[in-house]
């Protein structure tokens, strides 16, 4: 049964990230991956969140609440291949800077987004 | 359509990365799982990113399927930096900074090396056309 949990929160997960790239980028002519780095932060925030309060808003359904949140929607919205693959291609853009850049600053607001889920805010009564 | 191409692709690639974790576990406290995970997925990525349609004639949805929900959801950046976290907070702070540094500058060769391995692949079938022409 985990396996179709984690499916479930899975194919959420993918159509959030597929629709939050769709719509920046539909509307914002933009030739930086910002799609990629809001989703990537705010999932890394979300998945902070889940581990540290997920069990005290539901305690009586064990893991099956992080199952579907946690490995499934925050595990397929947030993305590593991609991120490459956008890094990279700066790279080979002779945007080095950029690239650079890009990859800073998802690492720095990835990390600060998952303390802040982690360790900064209030616990969950 | 597009849509049931990336739930269909997000299911099967979250459902792979759990079985992978599960499989494989953790070593030493390090998530090896979703190294494995990222680091293929950026490989397979940065090959079918790259690769025409002309090489690998697949539908528009069929490559959605499978490149934004399959190999997007199999590969993660949450886990990865609340992996990190957790090495860190657990007092293993090297290895903490070593997972960070083989999961960014390994995602990013491999996702570079799938790149090449598709500028080379069409390259091969472009001089077999070339060759059945003569």
């Amino acid at each position: 049964m985990n396996w179709l949990l984690v499916g479930i929160g899975g194919i959420i997960g993918a159509l959030l990230r597929y629709q939050v790239t769709r719509l920046i980028n539909t509307r914002f002519d933009i030739q930086f991956p910002y799609p990629t780095l809001i989703i990537n932060i705010t999932g890394s925030f979300l998945l902070g969140w889940f581990t540290r309060d997920l069990h005290a808003y539901f305690p009586s359904l064990g893991s099956a609440p992080m199952l579907i949140l946690g490995v499934g929607v925050c595990g397929a919205y947030t993305t590593f291949s991609t991120f490459s693959f956008e890094a990279v291609s700066l790279f080979r853009e002779q945007r080095e800077l950029t690239a650079i850049a890009y990859v800073l600053i998802s690492c720095v607001g990835g990390f600060a987004a998952s303390a802040i889920g982690l360790y900064g805010l209030p616990a969950a009564q | 359509m597009a849509y049931i191409a990336v739930a269909i692709g997000g299911f099967l690639g979250a459902i792979l990365r759990y079985g992978v974790s599960e499989w494989l576990g953790t070593l030493n406290g390090l998530n090896i799982a979703t190294l494995i995970s990222n680091w293929s997925g950026c490989l397979v990525l940065g090959w079918l990113n790259t690769i025409s349609g002309q090489f690998l004639p697949l539908s528009p949805n069929v490559r959605l399927g499978i490149g934004t929900g399959f190999i997007g959801a199999f590969t993660t950046f949450s886990t990865f930096t609340i992996d990190a976290w957790k090495l860190y907070k657990n007092g293993q702070v090297l290895a903490s900074l070593g997972y960070i540094l083989l999961s960014i500058v390994g995602g990013l060769i491999l996702s570079y090396f799938g790149y090449l391995l598709a500028k080379l692949h069409m390259h091969w079938l472009e001089r077999g056309r070339g060759g059945m022409a003569r």
